[in-house]
């Protein structure tokens, strides 16, 4: 198979990367660039733990091959804290222990951080769906929601 | 594989035209990676439709709205008067998948899925929707109806596919509502799907029905019984229950571990009756 040429932006930096053409754009993030943030957790859709933003939109980048991602902007874990200072959806997960195994927590904030932005005051109904692509085995969900929703409220006052 | 992203219409058919092997189409690649990565299908070609001229957009056209083959279901759902004039079809395709399946998946791809339990598919049929293929000897015009033709199968050719779905215009006081039942309440395949579209005339009744079944069936089917037994009426008592037998009596489902025969035709029922009443309110109808 003869490989792309991709260029692309990640996390604001201009990326080029080589890739075979059935490669998906999670496979190119932690194997080639890197980037192992996101996670694969069913490979399938379903789990969301390979969240990433294209454009500003959450997908899972399991099911994006690594070529689509010519000239968009692509956005992942690794871009949410600046520098040393944590995103305060990251501040807030820490402080209210809302990860056990942080297996799903990368997509959980990618997600989160994109419905904050889209919704600056989601009711827990809304941040419940939203999030209903990102599933998590240990926490039982609550602690992420409060976490979710105690962050906006953060944002909304600080605003 | 070769993975191929032309930015015409009329590069993407030569593409094809030029392809032996096994080609196919990826818009959103909500079910295309799936099957890819599972080892279900191995393509020697996709083409991606994405960076194709005119395939992201929404425009208004002869009071209709078209719709492009690669534009999302979230793209949809933003569209304030796309959602006011088809808001069951924009229902429909929000109901697939997750926030992230959402940044992704496509009406076009719903349907040429071929899933007898699509969602969008259901609320298409119901609305007249028609389905605009290209391929080598141009574009041609297809009612949505024509396009499944089993499990996994549509009667596209090989050399062609899908550039947008039209939803044709309709007269005032009219609307329309898809309603699926699923175990969870997210992220679930529907065990019974149903869309209804339908008109009013100045008096209130019911002028023109159109209502469909998902997820009861090899693929997604009309049922005029159904419309009939609405028609001419407000909607009373009386008609939804002729309108909920019908439904029931159309739906041929299968058993499984998701939901009995007896179960899906009942919900089939239940389903038809209360998407009605939401398109018929929607509608401007007053009970
Ligand atoms: C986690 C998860 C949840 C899901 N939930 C639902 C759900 O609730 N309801 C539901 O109905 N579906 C669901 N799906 C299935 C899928 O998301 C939908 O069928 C979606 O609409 C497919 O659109 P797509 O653009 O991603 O299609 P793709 O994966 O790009 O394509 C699907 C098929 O159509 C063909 N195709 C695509 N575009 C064209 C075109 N323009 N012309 C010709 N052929 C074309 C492709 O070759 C492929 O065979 C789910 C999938 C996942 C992974
Ligand atoms: S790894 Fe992509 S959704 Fe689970
Ligand atoms: S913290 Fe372990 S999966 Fe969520």
């Amino acid at each position: 198979m003869s490989q792309i040429h991709v260029t692309t932006s990640i996390n604001g930096d201009q990326t080029e990367f080589l890739c075979e053409p059935d490669e998906t754009l999670l496979d190119v993030l932690r194997d080639r660039l890197g980037l192992t943030g996101s996670k694969e957790g069913c490979g399938t859709g379903d789990c969301g733990a390979c969240s990433v933003t294209v454009d500003g939109r959450v997908v899972c980048s399991c099911l994006m091959l690594g070529a689509e991602a010519e000239g968009h902007d692509i956005g992942t874990i690794e871009g949410m804290a600046e520098g040393d200072k944590l995103h305060p959806l990251q501040e807030k997960f820490l402080q209210e222990a809302a990860l056990q195994c942080g297996i799903c927590t990368p997509g959980i904030l990618v997600a989160a951080k994109a419905l904050l932005e889209h919704n600056p005051a989601p009711t827990e109904e809304e941040t419940r769906y939203w999030l209903a692509g990102n599933l998590c085995r240990c926490t039982g969900y609550d602690k992420i929601i409060r976490a979710v929703m105690d962050t906006a409220e953060d944002m909304r006052r600080a605003s | 594989m070769r993975y191929e992203a032309p930015t015409t219409v009329d590069a993407a058919v030569e593409f094809l035209a030029s392809q032996s092997g096994d080609c196919h189409m990826l818009a959103g690649g909500t079910d295309l990676l799936v099957k890819l990565r599972s080892e279900m299908i191995e393509p020697d070609a996709i083409l991606d439709i994405k960076r194709i001229e005119g395939m992201k957009d929404i425009t208004a056209e002869n009071g209709g709205w078209r719709i492009g083959a690669a534009v999302s279901g979230a793209e949809m759902n933003e569209h304030e008067a796309l959602c006011a004039a088809w808001p069951g079809v924009v229902e429909a395709v929000g109901l697939i998948g997750s926030t992230q399946i959402q940044g992704r998946a496509t009406l076009a791809g719903n349907l040429c899925n071929g899933s007898p339990a699509a969602d969008s598919v259901p609320a298409m049929l119901a609305a007249d929707a028609i389905v605009r293929i290209a391929g080598p000897g141009g574009v041609r015009d297809v009612p949505v109806g024509e396009i499944p033709e089993g499990p996994g199968k549509t009667s596209l050719k090989a050399n062609e596919f899908i550039a947008s779905i039209f939803l044709p215009e309709r007269p005032a006081r009219s609307s329309d509502a898809y309603l699926r039942f699923i175990p969870r309440t997210e992220m679930d395949i529907a065990v019974v799907g149903c869309g209804v579209s339908l008109q009013l005339d100045e008096s209130g009744k019911v002028a023109r029905a159109r209502v469909a079944l998902g997820a009861v069936g090899p693929k997604v089917t009309l049922v005029p019984e159904a419309a009939t037994a609405i028609e001419g009426s407000t909607l009373d008592d009386a008609a939804q229950a002729a309108l909920t037998a019908a439904c029931t009596s159309a739906a041929s489902p299968i058993d499984d571990k998701r939901g009995t025969i007896a179960f899906r035709k009942h919900v089939a029922g239940v389903l038809g009756r209360r998407a009605a009443k939401i398109a018929f309110e929607r509608a401007g109808g007053a009970a």
